[in-house]
């Protein structure tokens, strides 16, 4: 077979088959056209300004490690003027994390990026390893997504960082509008296209990879030869997340559009006002100062069930009555400590950074 | 009687992204394959993967396999090119091809 030209300079022999447009083209296009599209997501959103100090959330895995890449070399490239961290959260997994982290460590050398790493047994006093051995493996992973979710917040609140970027890339915001839409969840529903979220209370999220697609972050992370890392985490993964990706990888399979098309239906989903209305309000957790839609905000009232050895209280709104009706808070229960927004010195301030 | 002279392929395979914890947990293999399949056609792809299954995969076919074919979500390159380009499963394999496996199911 003759080999087929790429269809973008006609000078080189293609690669590869772009799932998003269909195109055949070849290494140094790849990289360019992969590259220049997040930074036209970036610009386009006006997600950073020269001075911001950002916070790369790095797992080791593909998504992190190609975006700490193309973020170092989009901020050379353009002079976006940020300064970038690495936040590595330690969920206390042995033999899956622990590894992952090591990963991250080269990562820090390689891109010569200042490294953080926060771990679930410094802030709520659990690893994922304990957590699973009170809990068994059913529902560990609605512990472990709410404490990254928190311990990511408060990690950059310690890096002192105006905001964090994720490595979530098309496939994955696809799967999560396809489970809102499953599970009826139109708060969620609402907001998991949004490319940038921000509270008054939260430190500003962003995704530079949502119109990335999966298959191109990984060709470019082969081409690239960069250094990730890849294994299953070894609790029961998300089910009900499996399902929703088997499904769509279905999807892609039949029509490589797809990905992208069920990201632009999820953007046009319209929230009516009266459905907005029975949504509750945002307020901070009154025990640790985290946002939250209740009194107690998610983390907290699952390290509580932890704690009082009552695990389902933190899940369920029923196991939440019976513990409650147990009485108040004993005294001496481990809490997390106070939430403080980034106090925002700025960017010439230099931090500890523990690189341990 | 016809005698059949017996021709292998030598193909290397690299597995990643997770893949290889599948196949003994071991990245790089050189295997030889018969030149040709029992209906006479010249080995395909296709016939590699199911080769592969018979005679590597350790375990949990599942995730290497649906409907005799690699799973969706599972990239392959010939000679550092998308088999999508190559014609997938129907391109014949050659001698010292190197055919890559990676999988992009594995957490980010």
């Amino acid at each position: 077979m003759a080999p087929k030209l790429c269809a973008l300079c006609a000078k080189s022999r293609a690669i590869l088959k772009r799932p998003k447009t269909g195109q055949q083209i070849c290494k140094e296009c790849f990289f360019y056209v992969f590259e220049t599209e997040v930074h036209n997501t970036i610009t386009q959103s006006q997600l950073f300004k020269p001075g911001d100090r950002v916070a790369i959330g790095a797992s080791g895995g593909k998504d992190s490690t190609v975006l700490a890449y193309v973020m170092k070399t989009l901020n050379e490239r353009y002079d976006y003027g940020v300064h970038l961290y690495l936040l590595s959260i330690d969920e206390g997994i042995t033999g899956y994390r622990d590894d992952s982290l090591e990963t991250v460590k080269r990562n820090q050398q390689q891109y010569s990026m200042p490294l953080k790493i926060l771990s679930y047994n410094d802030l709520y006093g659990w690893t994922m390893d304990a957590v699973v051995a009170q809990i068994g493996k059913k529902n560990n992973c609605t512990f472990c997504g709410v404490f990254r979710r928190q311990a990511l917040d408060r990690g950059a609140a310690m890096l002192n960082v105006d905001h964090i970027v994720t490595g979530h890339n098309a496939d994955d915001i696809a799967e999560t509008v396809l489970m809102n839409v499953m599970r009826g969840d139109i708060a969620r529903l609402g907001r998991c296209t949004s490319i940038c979220t921000q509270g008054e209370d939260t430190i500003k999220r962003s995704k530079p990879f949502k119109y990335a697609y999966e298959k191109e972050i990984v060709m470019y992370a082969y081409f690239k030869k960069l250094d990730y890392f890849s294994t299953e985490c070894i609790y029961s993964p998300d089910a009900y997340r499996g399902h929703a990706r088997a499904f769509l990888k279905d999807l892609e399979a039949a029509r490589p559009s797809a990905i992208i098309d069920i990201i632009h239906s999820g953007e046009a989903f319209a929230v009516k006002e009266e459905v907005k209305a029975t949504q509750k309000a945002q307020q901070t957790c009154k025990r640790c100062g985290y946002m939250s839609s209740n009194e107690l905000c998610k983390a907290c009232s699952l390290l509580e069930g932890l704690e009082r050895g009552a695990a389902a209280a933190g899940v369920t709104d029923r196991a939440r009555k019976k513990l409650d009706a147990e009485g108040p808070v004993p005294e001496g229960l481990r809490t997390i400590p106070y939430f403080q927004m980034p106090s925002g010195p700025g960017p010439s301030t230099t931090i500890q950074i523990d690189t341990s | 009687m016809t005698t059949t002279t017996i021709t292998t392929k030598s193909v290397r395979i690299e597995f990643g992204g997770g893949l290889e914890l599948l196949f003994a947990n071991q990245k790089s293999h050189k295997v030889d394959l018969p030149g040709t399949m029992v209906d006479g056609k010249p080995t395909n792809v296709h016939d590699l993967i199911l080769w592969l299954r018979d005679n590597l995969l350790k375990e949990r076919e599942e995730l290497f396999l649906d409907k005799n074919t690699v799973r969706p979500g599972i990239l392959v390159l010939i000679n550092d090119t998308d088999w999508e380009l190559e014609g997938e499963g129907d391109y014949v394999v050659q001698n010292n091809d190197e055919i890559v496996f990676i999988s992009t199911l594995h957490g980010g």
